[in-house]
């Protein structure tokens, strides 16, 4: 199973960059939590361990394996969804957990790798005309997506819920979609959104509005914002230096360690550190496209593609939120947020990259 | 297959899409770069005059803790609206005069003030440091005309925990106090935000329950002027209350108990037989839950842990005593189901018993001539179940004794409960590696020995005799509601076990039962002559030191060595709607010291029907007044309790 050519195509560059982001990531929970609750680093160090024994997994197995029991991981994935309602613990009012005594399982972080994997294995096996596909070629992968994705939504999750709907647009997009369903599509929902806006009712509307925020109220996370700003326009060029940031820490801010982690960052690192994390996530998402387009065969082009996709977005969409030029949704940054099953999810889809980076030209 | 089909159609089949993707994604992260430029470096100078003249500061909006109601309905602990002095050190000019203004004003040393600061030196810069809780309105009027002077200072409205029964509720429900470093230490992974000056339940139900009846704290976020005063507030995040729960327990009941026993050291225990729900728990000497909950000098709090009655302790579930005469029962249970003894059989019960040479005395000094199971219920005959224990043996004691629920906990919700003992031949081989006697037996068959058992336990048991045989877990719990009145839990009625007894025997031992309040020479017979409840129960006394000389002169024993008081019973013996336990420690005979305070137990319950109407529509006192169960309306129809023959007290 090993091969030793395999080694020679690794690629350590992807690597360092990811062992990087980790320990930055590692430094910032530390940097924020430290005073009020040691216990979150000392965790995130267990969460990097069963990380990485993952990470090392989902290398070791060539991913030929992940087409054939796409089923079955797609299949479990929703299992797991289904079972958070029944079984799940309940935090501030969202379901999202699966208690596993020592720890707790988040299903809908898995059910994005899952996705990629389901979608990948359909769209291999589907012939696409040239023209691209149609809106009857959506209609089967939609309903792929959309199962997941009221689950998750249900849960409710709406950041996860949103990574889903851009992951299989940008794969759907990949592999070709007319022109004319893009631009019919792109008008018929920017015409739908006011029309359907003013068919709720008030409290339809509240409940809109707080759905897209997930603190429930729009004084909530604008006061989030706007803590986020001060902690990061406060940093500067250089920064106020490692641990010595007072804004991003304030308990007020709740997410400090999670979704706004980028905050403390940006703020104890300046804009020389935001500037490092930006280059080292455009390195993975470069790398990521790279390796999508050397892949050998077309499951590998479309996972990698996959997952590169839900990098990029789950990047842009917390920066965006955290430097306010976004709404808030509760999407965390791979890699650097806290979180257990975020993490392992993350590592073992940079796992997967790996792998078919290194199985490029063995076929 | 897929490789094929790839090799020809890749390269030109994606390319430029993924030329458009790349393009994509560099746009966007040139978007981020030019924002972060912007926060950081152009409109650096502006944010960083808001990170350092922030000029808003943080309090904390506590969330009102869950109500509390009895088994009718009715508020026994709710939140009342109370001012708490802040600090915000960084606004703080002149440390010296803040401190000599603030010991002037209110009652507060500079120690405290200097204690306060110190355990919050890790808190975010302009996060408001509370002082003093549940300030007095002279100290709130006296505190807001100066507080233009004091710079740095600041009042907020929180709500204060205000339990309407005072003391007749405090082992059950518990108080409240701030949380230490140790429980905010465990408690750091639960995720719900604990942090240092929080207020968290310490003990009873409100410890037990803490997850369910706190809520989720909010925040106001406040503009203040250069000198830190409050100008309005500019972001407030609502708390969200806790979650209501509705008890089993009756506060009629409760409040008797306690009007009953307060005078005294011991533990009244209620519960409805035919479900296991608790009506009532109390325990003596109690504290004042008000004035714990919003904190007592270190005095007051020193003097109430050196209590040598140990008032920290619910005696209820973790005072265990052996349950002496109140075991006969269970006891007569054993032997009949064995066949040892038919209710027909006769046997000589003299005033002592000898065996291996040692004369094993009975309560009564001229004995009870020949009797049966019944009169050796009725009477409480000693001598009678020293026989029948011998012949049962300890082991098929204990196996009975154990299927009542004693010698394990009972599962009801209040932390530390204790498990009793049940002594039987393993057991004393395991403890002290000797083998049983049979001496020893005797002691244990009229619940004497190694014995043990708290009043909830053997509640628990005479609740099972009463319904025929079904024991019960203890709920203390009725339904927990959110603050919307939407069910979140509802404990389910739920059974210990069965006793597996044949209902002609517990049929013989409740008849035994009716006998003690009922037949003549009954210990207990003064129950039937001043109620007519139709009470079955029986007296215990058990022994504290072996040495004392018996006599019906209490006084005259010292209190250290007196016997405890028990009775145990349920009423009324046709249809039994409620079994009682009480113990007084140190109280004498159970007759005369603990089965009047029972009967008030009774009286309260069972006369309920015409009055529940009274009670759940008199007004619940709006500021806790010391004493406050006096306020409601207790004795029902009679005027004056009547007194008991052979009562020792009041």
């Amino acid at each position: 199973m090993i091969d030793r050519r395999l080694f020679t195509h690794f690629d350590w560059a992807i690597l360092s960059v990811i062992l990087g982001l980790i320990c930055i990531g590692f430094a910032s929970i530390y940097s924020a939590t430290h005073i009020h609750m040691p216990m979150i680093y000392t965790k995130d160090m267990y969460w990097i361990g069963i990380g990485a024994g993952m990470m090392l997994l989902a290398i070791i197995f060539s991913y030929s394996y992940l087409e054939r029991f796409a089923y079955i991981i797609y299949g479990s994935s929703i299992a797991l969804l289904i079972s958070v309602f029944f079984i799940g613990s309940s935090f501030s009012g969202a379901k999202r957990w699966i208690s596993l005594g020592f720890f707790t399982l988040q299903p809908s972080e898995f059910a994005k790798i899952a996705l990629i994997i389901m979608l990948a294995k359909y769209f291999n096996e589907k012939l696409i005309s040239d023209k691209g596909m149609g809106l009857k070629d959506l209609a089967v992968p939609a309903v792929i997506m959309i199962i997941p994705f009221l689950l998750i939504a249900k849960q409710p999750d709406l950041g996860t819920g949103i990574i889903l709907w851009m992951i299989f647009w940008s794969m759907a997009f990949v592999v070709k979609i007319r022109t004319r369903v893009i631009m019919g599509l792109g008008a018929f929902f920017a015409a739908l959104a006011p029309f359907g806006w003013m068919f709720l009712k008030d409290y339809q509307k509240a409940r809109i509005t707080s759905f897209m925020s997930p603190e429930s109220d729009p004084l909530g996370s604008g006061y989030h914002v706007m803590q986020s700003k001060i902690a990061i326009g406060s940093g500067g060029f250089l920064g106020k230096g490692f641990m010595e940031g007072t804004q991003g820490k304030l308990m007020f801010l709740p997410e400090h360690h999670t979704d706004f982690i980028f905050a403390v960052l940006a703020e104890e690192w300046g804009l020389i550190g935001a500037m490092v994390v930006l280059g080292l996530f455009l390195a993975l998402i470069i790398s990521g496209i790279n390796t999508a387009g050397s892949s050998k065969d077309r499951f590998g082009f479309l996972v990698a593609f996959g997952i590169t996709s839900m990098f990029f977005w789950q990047v842009f969409i917390n920066l965006g939120m955290v430097a306010g030029i976004m709404p808030v949704v509760g999407v965390p940054l791979p890699f650097i947020s806290y979180g257990g099953s975020f993490l392992i999810t993350s590592m073992i889809a940079a796992g997967i990259l790996l792998n078919i980076n290194m199985r490029r030209f063995i076929f | 297959m897929s490789s094929s089909y790839f090799k020809d159609k890749e390269p030109r089949e994606f390319k430029g899409r993924v030329f458009a993707a790349t393009v994509l994604v560099g746009t966007a992260f040139f978007i981020l770069l030019f924002r972060f430029w912007y926060l950081q470096v152009k409109e650096h100078a502006y944010y960083k005059e808001l990170s350092e003249n922030n000029a808003t500061r943080l309090i904390k909006a506590v969330a009102p803790r869950g109500i509390i109601y009895d088994r009718l309905g009715i508020k026994i602990a709710e939140n009342r609206p109370g001012f708490d002095l802040y600090i915000i050190p960084e606004d703080v000019k002149d440390w010296a005069r803040t401190k000599q203004m603030l010991t002037s004003l209110i009652e507060i040393d500079e120690e405290t003030i200097n204690e306060r600061l110190d355990k919050s030196k890790k808190r975010p810069p302009f996060q408001a440091v509370k002082l003093k809780e549940d300030l007095s309105w002279d100290e709130t009027v006296r505190v807001e005309s100066a507080k233009f002077e004091i710079p740095g200072i600041m009042l907020d409205v929180a709500p204060k925990r205000s339990y309407v029964f005072g003391e007749a509720t405090a082992h059950l429900l518990g108080y409240l106090g701030e949380i230490n470093e140790k429980e905010l230490k465990e408690r750091e992974t639960e995720g719900n935000g604990y942090s240092p000056g929080d207020l968290t339940g310490k003990y009873g139900l409100e410890k037990f329950y803490e997850k369910d009846l706190r809520g989720v704290d909010g925040g106001k976020e406040i503009e203040v002027d250069a000198l830190g005063r409050k100008i309005r507030v500019v972001n407030w995040i609502p708390p969200y209350p806790g979650n209501n729960m509705k008890l089993t327990i009756d506060i009629r009941t409760q409040v008797a108990a306690w009007i009953a026993l307060k005078d005294k050291v011991g533990a009244a225990v209620a519960m409805d037989p035919k479900t296991g729900k608790v009506l009532a728990m109390v325990s003596t000497p109690t504290f004042d839950p008000n004035a714990l909950s919003t904190g007592i000098s270190k005095d007051e709090w020193k003097e109430l842990i050196e209590n040598p009655l140990n008032v920290m302790n619910n005696r209820a579930v973790q005072g265990q005593y052996p349950p002496a005469s109140t075991y006969k029962p269970i006891h007569a249970a054993a032997a009949l189901e064995e066949g040892v003894i038919t209710p027909e059989t006769k046997i000589m019960s003299g005033p002592s018993f000898w065996f291996a040479g040692r004369a094993y005395r009975d309560w009564k000094e001229e004995g009870h001539g020949i009797i049966n199971v019944h009169r050796a219920i009725v009477e409480s005959s000693d001598t009678f179940f020293y026989q029948v224990g011998l012949k049962l043996g300890i082991d098929r004691l204990a196996d009975y004794t154990k299927r009542f629920g004693f010698g394990t906990k009972t599962g009801v919700p209040i932390h530390n409960e204790k498990a009793g003992l049940v002594p039987s031949s393993e057991w004393k081989k395991k403890t002290y590696k000797v083998k049983w006697y049979e001496g020893e037996t005797i002691s244990v068959s009229v619940g004497q020995g190694y014995m043990l058992t708290t009043p909830l336990q053997l509640l628990n048991a005479y609740a099972a005799i009463a319904n025929g045989g079904t024991l019960w877990r203890p709920l203390l719990v009725e339904e927990v509601t959110t603050p919307d009145g939407k069910s979140v839990s509802k404990p389910v009625i739920e059974k210990r076990g069965e006793l597996g007894i044949s209902e002609k025997t517990m049929w013989h031992v409740r008849d035994g039962l009716r006998g003690v309040t009922h037949d003549d020479g009954g210990t207990a017979r003064f129950l039937s002559r001043t109620t007519d409840l139709k009470i079955a129960g029986k007296t215990g006394t058990a022994q504290v030191s072996k040495l004392i000389k018996r006599t019906k002169n209490v006084e005259s024993i010292a209190y250290k060595i007196r016997d405890h008081a028990w009775f145990a019973g349920f009423a009324p013996y046709d249809d039994p709607q409620i079994a009682v336990v009480v113990i007084v420690e140190h109280g004498g005979f159970g007759a005369s010291a603990a089965a009047p305070v029972a009967r008030e137990l009774f009286k309260a319950y069972l006369s309920k029907a015409e009055d529940a109407a009274g009670i759940e529509t008199a007004p619940a006192p709006a500021t806790p007044i010391p004493g406050g169960p006096t306020v409601i309306p207790i004795s029902t129809g009679s005027p004056k309790p009547a007194p008991a023959p052979e009562e020792a007290h009041d």
